[in-house]
């Protein structure tokens, strides 16, 4: 099915399933812990052996000697993987370093060895035998030393240019009456999911199978199979739970490469899990960015010119942190200036966590509009809502499909009590207290992508769906089973969904906030063709024909549809796939954060005390789910705020807290009352489903939200993430 | 983790006689930490003698109306006793702000005591530290620092002791009980107990190889105000930036000792004469001599706030 014109009224609109809150299907596999994730698979391959990974002790340089012998001799080691005996090896496109080192070493903790044994403890205590002598290079693994050299990119990595100029903004921005010029930076962070990455993998022959752990199957087949040298075909991903990605398990990582290549050499199913304290420096990280704010006004608080430049490290080969990419679309004004540049660090690579671009660029840009109201005495909600653009302010003439920017602000202004408060920080105390609220704008685009599935009807009424899209924790298969009932007319649990599986129809996968909206568009595309299946078998007219009640009928004639579907069952498979409706139209995402913060006046201790947020993202198509997801992305934006920062060592080139005790995550300590607001919105140019994505919406500002808090609360403005409280020590009232 | 061999021991002395015949021996309690760093071997006992077994789990009162706290009472019933939240609420309030709940159920009082630095370079097995692999360096000077010393460390070594319940201990004088492989008990002041690094880092406490804790007394209660302030990056589950641990009396005058700013929980008796002028010149005495890093530096100014803090809690 091609969507090349908005959504006209269809079987969706009723209702009757999607749109309304609905538990997770797959709860109670989750509570009673029989969800089968990666490294719990004992069941689906035979005699298994352990692998444990061996890591690079340095961050770059050449090994010129790897001494396995101890490590063979060891109880119960089956076999050695290096480099020296793993075979040819390519890379994966979406791999900016290699899985395995060897002979060159381009990052700490790359992976060096795997030590495959009997017991997962004989492979870990041999791991440690394993010699390897370097000779250590010297990195670069500093942004701010390495931004002088930092280079322009062809493009920004997604098809998009890495600088846009618009009017003339030096001089609009010398000519305005009031300008801020800040510079904000934002700290390499880690994903830290609970799930490690883990994979089961087992050769039959030529044949690939790899139980494993990951968000995008599609592009893990390809890019296993390239980083082997074998056919695509030859490789089969099954992934039918995902313990949180946020972007981590996008990519094929080392774990699925070692576990193939253990087998291969055992000639057994080989399973291997990251080791906690290797996640952080063997896999990806979002990077750490260096961003300036350039913003002109009139003294009326419009906003005259706007500029956004922003540095990011990564290896050689790798892309940009894409953190201007809001601030062409978010406000409007004539003279307008982006640009990207990115240093060559070697650090661990550099890649997507959850709202690449947009998340660490409005922890920057959503302060400097604070500050910007802040200068020109304006309330920041006002000075926001001035400044709205419907249409797209880089290509005037371009509308948005949908944009309620406005009034997430003001809903959310008068829910969470924002009319009234003193302009003037640091005013408002409670005992040792000094209390702050701050507001941000949440801006995350809307990303199509083509998306299959399969649904097949049985001589039950029974609904079946396969699709390899993946559920990364986000309620996935709750909305497939809910678009198929409703648009078949059967109850949930007459629907079965089956995801995350390479012989499934390939879907848009999990990431990017697109795998709710385009995996159920792919799922109606399968429908709509069941239901012409179901009509013809039923001797119905397709355009006539209502399901409904796990029936299809035209007047008074019902065929019910295990009777429909006959001995055989009847099967349909169909994809969505996009006409231009993203060119015409800028399709994005909206929202606005509300935050209190208490701090402690003389040990500048932050507690969060309260948060909303109002989200216009399209139809939700279940609001308990979408509702998690808001919450999950407003605790992992605190935790951007106040806490998370993959500490560098600048001078050994890693990551030092590169465990869960080191690298600290909100706890529910931290987190107070949260209240989610969906505007009631459809946006038809989006998909059949009038759906759009907002999990990543959720994260997108909270940061910021919580730093203008804080500047409230006590009158210190952090422009360095994440906001310790020694960052605010020297400056408090006491 | 390497292999290891196992036993239980059914008496202290069985325990202390079994580690003295034993190369490589160590005991195990509630293991909440030196199971963690077995499998990261930065611990490669080859044998471990298993302690939960010997009876020293009680809690009773001593003949001069102290608390004698069995070596194996776990952190979490500790902080529940009644006597210790009654006359040691300081000790229940610094257990209660240490770890989590699952953590306190199984970690034990001596365990606690003997905890080893969270420092991130200790934990990393290809990085150079001196406590772990005495000789070869540190490479937490110069490094990565906001968690660690800022008094009391040495060219070799510029890690903290983790504990919040020893902050608390070493506040109430608390005395740790000992017995050896021959048999005989000592009693050493937790102020003698934990070491600073010095040139051997490796080494944490006095204890002799092989010597066992069997419990931690308390003095009789000192009565005044008991207060244990944690500051740290988030509400729950961190290990503390900086912590004050207080009595304080009704004519201002008291005790108190830092956490999380030395190798042992910090304490200089001089200093809390100035207690009743407030926190600023007790700050000034506690950290007179503090050689604080970059990225630390912070911590003289916050223990200062935070023991003010606890000063006007004191007096309202």
């Amino acid at each position: 099915m091609k969507f090349d014109t908005p959504a006209a009224e269809n079987p969706i609109d009723q209702l009757k399933v999607v749109g309304r809150s609905t538990e997770r299907i797959d709860g109670p596999l989750k509570t009673t812990g029989t969800a089968p994730y990666a490294n719990d698979r004992h069941d689906v391959a035979a005699n298994q052996a352990f692998g444990y990974a061996v890591c690079s002790g340095v961050a770059k340089g050449r090994i010129t000697a790897i001494d396995a012998s101890r490590a063979r001799a060891a109880p119960g080691v089956l076999a050695v993987v290096t480099h020296q005996n793993a075979g040819k090896l390519g890379k994966g496109d979406r791999n900016t370093a290699n899985l395995l080192a060897g002979p060159e070493v381009q990052h700490y903790h790359q992976a060096v060895a795997l030590v495959v044994a009997a017991t997962f403890e004989q492979a870990r205590a041999a791991a440690s035998l394993v010699r390897i002598d370097y000779t250590p290079a010297s990195g670069s693994f500093d942004l701010a030393a390495a931004q002088a050299s930092a280079i322009k990119p062809e493009d920004d990595g997604q098809g998009s240019p890495t600088d846009t100029a618009i009017g003339d903004f030096a001089a609009a921005f010398a000519k305005a009456p009031v300008t801020l010029d800040a510079t904000y930076t934002t700290p390499d962070q880690s994903h830290a999911m609970m799930e490690p990455h883990a994979s089961i993998a087992s050769w039959d022959g030529d044949q690939l199978t790899v139980w494993t752990s990951n968000q995008m199957i599609d592009w893990g087949v390809g890019d296993l199979a390239k980083t082997l040298g074998v056919p695509k075909e030859k490789v089969r991903l099954v992934s039918p739970f995902i313990g949180g990605g946020f972007g981590g398990k996008l990519f094929v990582r080392s774990d699925a490469l070692l576990a193939a290549l253990g087998a291969r050499a055992t000639r057994r199913p080989v399973r291997v899990a990251l080791a906690r304290p290797q996640i952080a420096n063997n896999t990806t990280h979002r990077p750490a960015t260096i961003q300036r704010i350039r913003i002109g006004c009139q003294r009326d608080g419009k906003i005259t010119a706007i500029g956004h430049e922003s540095w990011s490290g990564d290896l050689p080969g790798g892309g940009l942190e894409t953190a201007v990419n809001q601030t062409r679309l978010l406000y409007a004004g004539a003279n307008r200036m982006t640009a990207m540049r990115l240093a060559t660090l070697d650090l661990p690579e550099g890649n997507a966590m959850r709202a690449p671009g947009e998340a660490p660029g409005l922890m920057a840009l959503e302060i400097a509009i604070d500050e910007m109201a802040q200068k020109l005495g304006m309330d920041p909600v006002a000075f926001r809502i001035l400044n709205d653009t419907q249409e797209d302010p880089e290509k005037p003439g371009r509308p948005f499909s949908q944009r309620q920017l406005v009034k997430c602000l003001e809903v959310g202004a008068d829910r969470f009590g924002w009319r009234g408060r003193d302009r003037r920080p640091g005013q408002v105390r409670e005992g040792g207290w000094l209390i702050g609220t701050g507001v941000a704008a949440a801006f995350r685009n809307n990303l199509l992508t083509k998306s299959a599935a399969r649904v097949r009807l049985d001589n039950r009424g029974v609904v079946t769906v396969e699709t390899d899209m993946t559920d990364i924790g986000t309620g996935s298969y709750t909305i497939i089973a809910q678009t198929a009932a409703e648009m078949l007319g059967v109850p949930l649990d007459k629907v079965i969904v089956r995801l995350g599986d390479s012989n499934f129809p390939v879907s848009c996968g999990s990431g990017g906030q697109w795998g709710g909206n385009n995996s159920t568009a792919g799922v109606f595309a399968a429908c709509m063709k069941l239901r012409e299946a179901v009509s013809q078998k039923a001797q119905l007219d397709p355009a006539r024909a209502v399901f409904a009640d796990g029936q299809v009928s035209v007047g008074a004639r019902r065929v019910p549809l295990s009777e429909a579907a006959g001995e055989q069952g009847l099967v349909a498979e169909d994809h969505i796939e996009y006409g231009d409706l993203d060119k015409r139209y800028q399709q994005s995402t909206f929202g606005a954060h509300f935050v209190e913060v208490a701090v402690d006046a003389a040990t500048g201790e932050i507690r969060v005390r309260r948060m909303l947020a109002v989200c216009a993202a399209g139809r939700i198509l279940n609001p308990k789910s979408a509702r998690s997801q808001v919450i999950g992305a407003m605790t992992m934006g605190v935790g951007a705020a106040l806490m998370e920062a993959l500490e560098v060592d600048k001078r050994r080139g890693f990551f030092v807290n590169h465990d869960l005790a080191g690298y600290e995550v909100p706890v529910h300590a931290d987190i107070p009352h949260q209240e989610v607001i969906f505007l009631d919105e459809t946006d038809p140019i989006s998909s059949p489903m009038k759906a759009k994505g907002v999990g990543e919406l959720g994260i997108c500002g909270v940061a910021a939200a919580v730093a203008n808090a804080v500047h409230d609360a006590t009158g210190v403005r952090v422009r360095d993430y994440p906001i310790t409280l020694d960052k605010l020590l020297d400056a408090l009232p006491v | 983790m390497k292999a290891f061999s196992y036993e239980r021991a059914t008496s202290p002395a069985d325990a202390a006689s079994k580690a003295a015949v034993t190369p490589g021996a160590k005991f195990i309690a509630g293991g909440t930490n030196l199971l963690d760093l077995m499998k990261l071997e930065i611990e490669t006992p080859s044998h471990l003698i298993d302690v939960n077994g010997l009876g020293v789990d009680k809690i009773e009162v001593t003949n001069n109306g102290g608390l004698r706290i069995g070596a194996l009472v776990r952190n979490a019933d500790l902080a529940a006793d009644e006597r210790v939240r009654r006359d040691y609420g300081l000790l229940s309030r610094a257990l209660l702000a240490g770890a989590s709940g699952q953590l306190r159920n199984k970690a034990t009082t001596a365990g606690n005591l003997l905890q080893r630095t969270r420092c991130p370079y200790f934990y990393d097995t290809q990085q150079p530290c001196n406590k772990r692999k005495p000789g070869s360096g540190c490479s937490a000077i110069g490094g990565v620092s906001r968690q660690l010393a800022v008094v009391g460390a040495s060219s070799a070594c510029i890690a903290t002791h983790p504990s919040d319940m020893a902050v608390a201990m070493r506040v109430l004088d608390a005395v740790v009980e000992t017995v050896d492989a021959k048999g005989a008990a000592r009693a050493i002041p937790i102020a003698d107990f934990h070491r600073l690094p010095g040139e051997a880092p490796h080494v944490d406490t006095v204890l002799k190889p092989g010597e066992l804790i069997t419990a931690v007394t308390l003095p009789n209660p000192v009565g005044g105000k008991h207060i244990y302030r944690k500051v740290r990056d988030r509400a729950s589950y961190a290990f503390a930036l900086v912590s004050v641990a207080a009595i304080v009396q009704p004519d201002g005058s008291g005790r108190v000792a830092l956490g999380g700013v030395a190798h042992k929980p910090w304490r200089v008796e001089a200093a809390e004469a100035e207690l009743p002028r407030g926190a600023k010149p007790v700050t000034a005495r506690l950290l007179a001599d503090a050689k604080p890093t970059h990225d630390n530096a912070f911590k003289v100014t916050l223990a200062e706030r935070a023991l003010a803090r606890v000063l006007a809690e004191a007096r309202s």
